[in-house]
């Protein structure tokens, strides 16, 4: 076999797993939101879908919704710009998704004298693309609701994109000071940084390194998701959304950018302030505990102890998004503009500054 | 007389300097919804019930005895209905939804008896005037029946069959027969 094969193959392998995990995770969610929001209201939550009264906790939901969204009559408005139209769930899935291909889930894995960087794409401007991409699914939006032939529409596509832009800029500016303290764009150097320690027990994590980075970054990043309590693109009662006219699987599609998002930034919360694949003092060849206790592990061990911890990381922080999700109740539109372009960002910017001069000093 | 002290409504209380800062509410808040949900997993896990709400149609909440549901019309011992055709309920039916067509009854002690006693349910307000009206204990609302449906304003018109077919409920409070299916009368007043 050539070695340009196994590099391929190798690639396909890394590109399917981030894929699958995400895709998973983001279908996934669907369920989890209607469970998680049920529970924390002292509810029962989606249990209805049953296969020959099978019920399994609702988890059939999923599916019941891909067979309506399917099934459902696929409506293109008469005086809508059909390309357009048509595109525009494209354009917001695909950024969506492409946004996780630099989230590095593990460290390096080493077989048959080969290293592989655990992260779908190495990128040493790992944190410039992920914002590209982010910031690209503006266009999706805007685009539905410029296509859609709908002043509901037009106005929800020109919400949400005044809203993502405000967030986005703040999630550019308050991730700043965690490329400064690691000295690093490429996540994967960031997510390697964070396993330093302090008087070797306190792991040098970005949430106790950027404690302000963090919530500045939590909270734009929930903004550009568009969800609650950031949802002024849909509002449901008072505007109905960049996707008035969109019905079955193209809906279903701008649901899933949604849910995608929602992974995304809980990949790069994981990955920028939660260590990454970091699991506390753990080192490539086993535990290495602050009372000079020691456990070797073989290799494969630890790599599958970091993808792991990526993993459940990853997992803690979409239940944590689901939780802002159904606590905080909604934004007025004027309010969240005030916080993004007035609070968040002269905050992130102050960020900046205080870790330059710590830095510095 | 009792007179009312007036209170002063202030329009919106002044945010303190902590609510103001916005952050720790949010956490606070985060906290009370995060506690339901790890109290709610708990009980779920340990095989409990983590949830205040009924799983209806399987599992039916009692209803307090008092309470008004579906009417019914009550038989005498030989199975004929009480009801002597007096109109006490239609004349006090605030809804005008009952109807009486009175006949001449054969048995010389009752007067009368209801040709046709309909109830139209798509416009009573169950108020119970009815029950409280009729002389002969005729009418009652305790069937405990809640779910009646039908997809036209005629079929929720019901008869003096169907209504003579009722039974009370049980001691839990729920209905001992399955609610009626929807009768269509044609030539209704």
């Amino acid at each position: 076999m050539s070695a340009l094969a196994v590099d391929l193959g190798i690639a396909v392998a890394k590109v399917g797993f981030v894929m699958g995990f995400v895709l998973n995770l983001g279908g996934l969610m669907t369920w989890v939101e209607r469970k998680q929001s049920a529970v924390m209201q002292d509810r029962v939550g989606a249990n209805r879908a049953s296969i020959f009264g099978l019920r399994l906790i609702g988890l059939f939901h999923p599916l019941a919704d891909a067979i309506k969204m399917l099934t459902k009559e696929d409506f293109i408005p008469a005086r809508a710009d059909r390309a357009l139209f048509l595109a525009a769930p494209f354009v917001s899935v695909f950024f969506a998704l492409a946004g996780f291909a630099t989230i590095p889930f593990g460290d390096v894995l080493r077989v048959g004298g080969r290293e592989i960087s655990l992260q779908a794409v190495a990128l040493n401007a790992g944190i410039l693309y992920v914002f590209g991409m982010l910031s690209m699914g503006v266009y999706g939006v805007l685009l539905a609701g410029w296509a859609s032939a709908n002043n509901y529409a037009l106005l929800g596509g020109q919400r949400a994109a005044a809203l993502m832009i405000s967030a986005e800029i703040a999630i550019g500016a308050s991730i700043m000071g965690v490329c400064m303290v690691y000295g690093s764009l490429d996540l994967q150097e960031i997510a390697r940084g964070q396993g330093a320690y302090w008087a070797g027990v306190i792991p040098k994590w970005g949430i106790f390194t950027q404690p302000l980075g963090l919530i500045l970054f939590l909270t734009a990043g929930i903004a550009s998701t568009k969800r609650i309590p950031f949802d002024f693109p849909e509002g449901e009662s008072e505007i109905i959304g960049y996707f008035i006219e969109y019905s079955g699987m193209k809906f279903g599609m701008f649901m899933m950018a949604d849910f995608v998002e929602t992974v995304v930034i809980a990949g790069m919360t994981t990955a920028l302030f939660l260590g990454g694949w970091q699991v506390p003092w753990l080192f490539a060849d086993g535990f290495q505990f602050p009372g000079g206790l020691s456990v070797g592990l073989p290799h494969l061990v630890v790599v599958a102890l970091q993808i792991g911890a990526f993993v459940l990381k990853v997992v803690l922080m979409c239940w944590f998004l689901m939780l802002v999700r159904w606590t905080l109740p909604r934004f007025r539109y004027d309010q969240a503009m005030r916080l993004g372009w007035l609070g968040l960002l002269p905050l992130a910017v102050l960020n900046i500054v205080v870790t330059a001069a710590v830095l510095l000093l | 007389m009792a007179t009312l002290k007036p209170v002063l409504v202030t329009r919106q209380v002044p945010a303190s300097p902590r609510q103001r800062l916005y952050l720790v509410e949010v956490l606070i808040g985060l906290g009370v919804t995060a506690g339901h949900f790890f109290r709610n997993m708990g009980r779920w896990l340990s095989g409990g019930k983590g949830a205040v709400t009924y799983q209806w149609p399987e599992e039916r909440r009692p209803l307090a005895p008092r309470l008004r549901s579906l009417h019914r019309l009550v038989r005498r011992e030989d199975g004929s209905p009480r009801c002597v055709a007096c109109m006490m309920c239609e004349t006090v039916c605030p809804a005008h939804c009952i109807y009486i067509v009175a006949a001449e009854h054969p048995n010389p002690d009752i007067e009368k008896y209801p040709e046709r006693f309909d109830i139209d349910l798509g416009k009573c307000v169950f108020c119970g005037y009815c029950v409280e009206a009729c002389p002969e204990d005729a009418i009652r609302m305790d069937t405990g029946i809640l779910e009646f449906s039908a997809y036209s304003r005629a079929g929720m018109i019901y008869s003096k069959e169907v209504l003579l077919g009722l039974e009370p409920a049980g001691a839990d409070g729920l209905p001992t027969v399955q609610p009626p299916a929807a009768v269509i009368r044609r030539g209704f007043p």
